[in-house]
């Protein structure tokens, strides 16, 4: 195969995944944590696309992909509905200030 | 077999009932004022992908032949990308009871009633779609799907009182918990993909079988993969949403949560784990790949989920919350016969099911009809709930708790003697101990709440429950078969055998 290798992708793939993981754990508003959901689909969807390059059966990584980009969007959707709703009756949207459940 | 497309359309009767019926309550939503009519097509939608899906057991061309049930038709759907088998179906009448009882739930709950009830009953019915399809899916890209279908409408369910605080907040800390699970998942299924060049199950077995994968990334790939699916399941470490979601959530979504997903996440675990990931050996024993030790793995998860489930349970005084925790410990039992690599484990797995689903979903009931009554769900307000007018939702009470902490000869004693004997059969002789040890401090919790029930004396302020025609009906339907499954389990049990069969083409 022509150019970058793959381990070179897998590794973008990989820095995706923790940058997605560090948002996700260190955010606390909500939206930044959507954010941090998406980079984690897109840190998969890189490994799918690389594989699917670098395999015998490219189509089924690049169908998963493209799936993956549908459902990310549906979940965004959903997820900001859910926020809207929180700002309204909380007048916040910082998962910390949200405290109608007992921990 | 592969069955083509002709007859993958024949095969899938059950989920195109519920999506005709889930798409004609969002078109009657505008039109129809009284709601109740919507409910009503809910329900029956849902006895007839019950019935649809019995007739999935049957022989293709004889599918009025009651007999048929027991053998059946297996094979591949839609290019390989669906199985029906054994398995599969058992799962898909349960979830069909589940939806049904749920939807019954429903038309009786006050908290459903004052909101927008067309988008309720179509969106329990697309979450019923999304679990038939766990429990069929034979590919990761169908896995992780059907998955999504669940959780996606189970979020917006869960967050359906949209002006109560805790329900809002609930839907987001799901949505938060889920959302992050998932992708993970994904990127866990990606690394399969990438070791094994393919989405299907049994090529992903056959390419790490005989493949040079590297037993280390493999196994890291599937601890990614667990993320989702112990979400799903409520177990260790993956289960902190559920006392928030099973609090906040509306009673019979929690119902239906604590009971249709969770059965939905073990199919999807163990279609994926024992076909997919082990090999199938003499006398119904299975060996995981070389070098992939996810059965440690999973035993550490199995006794954590139990103990952690079973200890927070202790001291909770909201009794939603108390079930969450509960049901958390009972994902830990279901795990025990999960572990034990054999199909004596699968069968009592499968048949615990049926009777959680049973006492479980009546536990709900009751806790649906007091908080319709007076409000209230901490456990003050069950104070002499026998005394005050509630003395048939008490005694069933009763008989759920009972039956979920074990105790013969209820259902879930059954349930639990099958489990434990998988256990000690296979000489995991700490794991039974330690189960043993927690169903001793489960019935610390469970009985103390009948104690309150029945022992404590009401003050007068917690307010008189009465129980209407309709609910009492549905107590019935759930007391009754929890009482006889713990007298007479046989046929159960020997359908729960031969659903152990997984469909390998």
């Amino acid at each position: 195969m022509p150019g970058v290798p793959l381990q070179h992708v897998l590794l973008v793939g990989l820095v995706l995944f923790a940058l997605g993981l560090y948002t996700v754990l260190t955010r606390r508003n909500a939206i930044g944590i959507l954010m941090g959901i998406e980079l984690l689909l897109n840190a998969a969807n890189v490994n799918y696309v690389a594989f699917a390059r670098y395999s015998g059966a490219p189509t089924d990584g690049q169908i998963f992909a493209i799936f993956v980009v549908m459902l990310a969007a549906a979940e965004a959707a959903v997820g900001l509905a859910i926020v809207l709703g929180i700002y309204r009756n909380f007048e916040s949207i910082d998962v910390d200030a949200t405290h109608a459940l007992r921990h | 077999m592969d069955l083509g497309n002709a007859a993958s359309v024949a095969y899938s009767a059950p989920e195109l009932i519920l999506i005709a019926a889930a798409i004609g309550i969002v078109a009657a939503d505008l039109v129809v004022s009284a709601k109740e009519q919507l409910g009503a097509v809910a329900l029956l939608a849902c006895a007839a992908a019950l019935v649809a899906a019995i007739g999935l057991r049957m022989p293709f061309s004889e599918r009025w032949i009651v007999q048929g049930l027991l053998h059946g038709a297996e094979g591949w759907l839609w290019s390989r990308m669906l199985v029906v088998d054994g398995f599969a179906v058992f799962f898909k009448l349960v979830f069909a009871l589940a939806a049904f009882v749920t939807i019954w739930m429903s038309l009786g709950s006050a908290e459903v009633q004052d909101g927008d009830e067309g988008e309720y009953y179509a969106l329990v019915l697309a979450s019923t779609v999304g679990l038939f399809y766990m429990a069929s899916a034979a590919n990761l890209l169908m896995a992780y799907l059907s998955l999504e279908l669940v959780s996606l409408t189970s979020y917006v369910l869960t967050g359906y009182r949209r002006h109560d605080r805790r329900s809002g907040e609930a839907a987001l800390k799901y949505l938060v918990y889920g959302g992050v699970a998932s992708a993970v998942m994904i990127y866990g299924m990606s690394w399969l993909y990438g070791l094994a060049g393919s989405l299907e199950y049994l090529k992903i077995h056959d390419a790490l079988t005989h493949g040079a994968a590297d037993p280390l990334t493999v196994f890291v790939a599937v601890v990614l993969v667990l993320a989702g699916f112990g979400f799903k399941i409520a177990a260790v470490p993956f289960h902190m949403w559920a006392p928030d979601v099973y609090e906040g959530a509306p009673i019979p979504v929690t119902a239906f949560l604590s009971v249709g997903s969770k059965a939905a996440g073990f199919a999807i675990l163990i279609r994926l784990f024992y076909p997919g990931l082990s090999e199938s050996g003499e006398g119904g024993a299975w060996a995981p790949l070389a070098g992939v030790d996810w059965p440690g793995l999973m035993l550490v998860v199995c006794m954590a989920t139990m103990t952690l489930g079973n200890l927070a349970a202790l001291g909770q005084r909201n009794v939603k919350r108390l079930l969450a925790y509960s049901s958390i410990a009972h994902a830990g039992y279901l795990l025990m016969g999960f572990v034990v690599l054999n199909d004596t484990g699968l069968r009592a797995v499968l048949f615990y099911l049926v009777t959680y689903y049973l006492m479980n979903l009546g536990a709900f009931v009751v806790v649906m009809v007091v908080a319709n009554a007076t409000g209230r769900e901490d456990m003050d307000g069950y104070r002499g709930l026998a005394w005050r007018g509630g003395a048939v939702p008490a005694v069933a009470m009763a008989i759920f708790l009972f039956s979920l902490a074990g105790i013969p000869p209820l259902a879930g004693f059954v349930g639990k003697f099958y489990l434990f004997a998988a256990v000690v059969e296979q000489r995991f002789y700490l794991l039974a101990l330690v189960g043993f040890a927690n169903t001793l401090v489960a019935l610390y919790y469970y009985a103390r709440l009948v104690r309150t029930m029945f022992l404590d004396q009401p003050r007068g302020d917690e307010g008189v429950v009465a129980l209407d025609a309709h609910n009492a009906f549905l107590l019935y339907f759930l007391t009754i078969p929890t009482i006889a499954l713990g007298l007479y389990w046989a046929p159960v049990i020997a359908l729960a055998e031969r659903s152990v069969r997984f469909f390998l083409g």
